[in-house]
């Protein structure tokens, strides 16, 4: 029967001041007896509202019900069918804004921990033998998948079950996209995503790193001179945007794209037996407040940074990162400055960053996103010394595929337009989704995306 | 990956490695480049496409040794493979038709002229390549260069092979009219310094000139922006919008300064990739 406890079971975290120096994951997992004890404060509810706050519409009952039973190979049946990346999704989706916020528990006490239930059943998963056996294509219809983030990764692997012949093109020469690149190990271990990709390549998904669509092989030739019958766009949101503020282009600072690719996927934590260097000083000043920005700050304290420190134009209560990277954060000695906007960074005659010059702001009225429009202070500025600064206010999706294919439509904002029922572009059997299209916005919202685009494309090609 | 096919030491310092690929191959423009990264844990470095063979599907590429990544991928024979290689990136050069094209290369540049000047000169521009270099046994691809332009330029610091000077000493001559005379067009390929210096060269004059800008880069995709430089005042991505540029809006000074990030930690890296070759007996 269902407990009434106010308390979500506690996930066991590694000692902040001991992480805050490695890249080992701070998170530790269930184990089966919390996960069983918290699975029991799941009410079962008649009208399971949890559903409606998960993109992909998990039974989330049913899964956390198995759980409770002891039925782990069912809890990861019923998970695995809705979501094909639930390792990754259990780590890092918003669920406070999501399944939690919905869940009836919520209403009085604190939500059932959905996603900490879902990684559990997915680590679980990761230590069975492998399960589904190398199918053989069964259709003709070949198609072609360009960028393998999670977009791309899931609608390859619900294609290739649907029995098409797959492959996946990938620019970088690792797979993965921002789960690789962005995304840093203490939050997701890449092995994790390394599992996922064997997964694939088990069911005969075949993925060619250092291909980039556009200029390697134009998306038309895939077509023509390939013979693909239908491409799925999943190219992801990775153009970094700049402020426009002077001393941008002084040495030491960064874009987080660069800060954390750098780390994450070029091993510069591991510098120099791996040879990309990154170059952090004592103090590191992160502009922004997403995930992104979040990361990238705990990145800097791990690669020897002092001090690290969250510098955001309006106030805590608009930050868009997860609160769990938040209080992390916190708990591992990040600084915050809310309602500081940077005007100016400064540098030395070297042409190294020395500084940033800032104004304090105060909340006005909500503007067009609805969240309270922050004003500078006239007469506030004010000098922080710093030795880094890394830009992490947002991402554009990358132009590349755009400039060289005739037809592709995008709206002014770069997001490549899809007519919503199926996902297809412009073009004829162009479909895409992830935030190519959405503009950057989550893995689960990718993940639902490829696996959509998955069944329209395989309706599409057997009609 | 991308199997060496053939390799051949132009100086103590440059190799020219010609390579198996394909797809770059039938894609690649003059101009353009590739990115590759020669070991796991190793870094991701762009090299210009100095020639192409479609039919073949071969690339042509020079490296001249600077440090860990160039030096490691000049130790790789022939039947090795380049564990990554990503291209062709950047756009193509674009030069006005029908005038006087001349082409000023020092060091690997030279290499970068190989296919831009054959191209040129097939589509009937007059071609003219000014290559410099220290002492005569610098100066590579002579005779390659020298079978796609209409005119070849030698210059040495020292005057060991043909004009005795810089190759902008050289270029001003040609806009005075000396040799076959002024051109309607420049591309300066090589060292910062050397680009600069045709640069300034050309201003006064008022020649429309092209640089190759080579900023530090690791995904060449646009995707980092760690190769922004700044040209007419706005910030330009050099993987995506170059490597070509006006050089006459170029931000050199920055450009310079940037470049020069990670010079401690590149000096250290080379230290120990030079020690652990020494401790296994590797490369
Ligand atoms: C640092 C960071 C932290 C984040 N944290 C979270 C989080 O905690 N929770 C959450 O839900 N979301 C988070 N996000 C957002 C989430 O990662 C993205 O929304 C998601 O990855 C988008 O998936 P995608 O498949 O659309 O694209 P991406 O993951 O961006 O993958 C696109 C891939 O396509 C490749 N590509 C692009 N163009 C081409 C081409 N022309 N040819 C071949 N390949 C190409 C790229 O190299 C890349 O590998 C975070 C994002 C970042 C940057
Ligand atoms: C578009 C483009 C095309 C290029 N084409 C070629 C080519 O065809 N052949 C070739 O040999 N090189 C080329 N380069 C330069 C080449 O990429 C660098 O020499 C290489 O990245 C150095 O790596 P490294 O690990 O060997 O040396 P590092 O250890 O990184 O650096 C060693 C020394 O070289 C300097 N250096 C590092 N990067 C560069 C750079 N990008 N430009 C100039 N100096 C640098 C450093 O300041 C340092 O003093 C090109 C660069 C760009 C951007
Ligand atoms: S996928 Fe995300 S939103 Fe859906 S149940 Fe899992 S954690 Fe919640
Ligand atoms: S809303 Fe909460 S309590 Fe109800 S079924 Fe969903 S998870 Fe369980
Ligand atoms: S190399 Fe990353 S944006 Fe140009």
């Amino acid at each position: 029967m269902p407990l009434k406890r106010v308390d979500k079971t506690p996930m066991p975290e590694r000692d902040a001041v001991l992480r805050s120096h490695d890249f080992i994951e701070v998170n530790e997992g269930y184990n089966i007896q919390r996960a069983r004890f918290e699975a029991e404060r799941c009410l079962r509810c008649q009208d399971p509202v949890c559903i409606d706050g998960c993109p992909v519409k998990i039974p989330i009952p049913d899964f956390v019900h198995a759980i409770a039973a002891g039925d782990m190979p069912g809890a990861a049946k019923i998970l695995r069918a809705a979501n094909p990346l639930p390792a990754i999704c259990g780590r890092v989706c918003p669920q406070e804004s999501q399944c939690e916020e919905k869940c009836h528990v919520g209403t009085r006490f604190i939500p059932v921990a959905i996603g900490y239930l879902e990684r559990f059943v997915a680590d679980w998963e990761m230590g069975q033998p492998p399960g589904e056996e190398p199918a053989q294509p069964t259709r003709p219809e070949k198609v072609a998948i360009i960028g393998s983030g999670p977009a791309g990764l899931v609608c390859a692997g619900e294609l290739a079950r649907l029995g098409h012949p797959v492959t996946i093109y990938e620019g970088l020469h690792a797979p993965g996209g921002v789960l690789r690149y962005g995304i840093p190990e203490f939050r997701l271990p890449k092995g994790i995503l390394d599992w996922e990709i064997e997964q694939l390549k088990r069911l005969g998904v075949k993925i060619e790193c250092n291909v980039i669509i556009g200029k390697t092989i134009l998306l038309d030739d895939l077509f023509d001179e390939m013979g693909y019958s239908a491409v799925f766009v999943g190219t992801g949101a990775g153009l970094p945007q700049f402020m426009g503020i002077p001393g941008e282009n002084l040495n030491g600072v960064y874009s987080a794209n660069e800060f954390l690719t750098r780390v994450n996927l070029m091993n510069a934590n591991q510098f120099p037996e791996a040879d990309t260097p990154v170059m952090v000083g004592k103090s590191v000043a992160v502009i922004g407040a997403g995930n992104t920005a979040m990361d990238t700050v705990r990145v800097a304290l791990r690669v020897g940074a002092e001090k690290g420190m969250i510098v955001y134009r309006r106030s805590d209560k608009e930050m868009t990162a997860r609160i769990e990277e938040h209080e992390h954060a916190i708990q591992e000695g990040v600084e915050f400055h809310w309602l500081t906007n940077p005007v100016e960074i400064l540098g030395n005659e070297d042409g190294w960053v020395t500084g940033l010059k800032c104004v304090r702001m105060e909340l006005g009225e909500p503007d067009d996103s609805g969240r309270a429009r922050p004003l500078p202070i006239e007469g506030s500025e004010f000098i922080m010394p710093v030795d880094n600064v890394v830009l992490s206010i947002g991402n554009r999706p990358n132009p590349l595929l755009l400039q060289t294919t005739q037809g592709l439509e995008s709206n002014k904002k770069g997001c490549l337009i899809v007519e919503d029922e199926t996902a297809q572009t412009s073009l004829r059997r162009v479909f895409a989704g992830g935030d190519a299209v959405t503009g950057a916005a989550t893995v689960i919202l990718a993940a639902g995306a490829g696996k959509s685009a998955a069944a329209t494309i395989h309706e599409d090609l057997c009609a | 990956m991308a199997k060496i096919l053939e390799k051949r030491a132009l100086t103590p310092v440059t190799t020219l490695f010609r390579v198996e690929a394909p797809l770059v191959a039938a894609a690649a423009q003059p101009g353009q480049f590739v990115i590759v990264r020669v070991r796991e844990g190793g870094e991701r470095i762009p090299l210009t496409i100095a020639n192409y063979d479609r039919d073949a599907g071969t690339l042509a590429i020079v490296v001249q040794a600077v440090g860990v990544t160039t030096n490691q991928l000049s130790t790789l024979e022939v039947g090795d493979d380049i564990l990554d290689l990503v291209g062709p990136l950047g756009l193509a050069v674009d030069v006005p038709a029908g005038g006087h094209v001349v082409g000023v290369g020092g060091g690997f540049g030279a290499a970068a002229l190989w296919c831009l000047m054959s191209e040129l000169s097939a589509r009937g521009d007059r071609t003219t390549i000014i290559l410099g270099a220290r002492e005569k046994e610098l100066l590579i691809l002579t005779d390659e260069l020298s079978g796609v332009c209409d005119n070849l330029e030698l210059c040495t610091d020292d005057g060991s092979e043909g004009f005795k000077g810089f190759v902008t000493e050289r270029l001003a001559q040609l806009i005075e009219g000396a040799g076959p005379g002024r051109p309607d067009s420049v591309v300066a390929i090589g060292p910062m310094p050397m680009m600069r210096a045709v640069t300034e060269t050309t201003r006064e004059a008022a020649i429309a000139t092209l640089v190759s800008l080579d900023p530090l880069m690791i995904d060449g995709t646009g995707m980092c922006g760690g190769c922004r430089v700044t040209v007419n005042n706005e910030i330009k991505f050099a993987c995506v919008d170059g490597p070509f540029f006006d050089a006459h809006q170029v931000d050199f000074n920055e450009a310079v300064r940037r470049n020069k990030m990670y010079v401690a930690q590149e000096q250290s890296a080379k230290d120990r990739a030079v020690c652990r070759s020494a401790m296994t007996g590797q490369d």
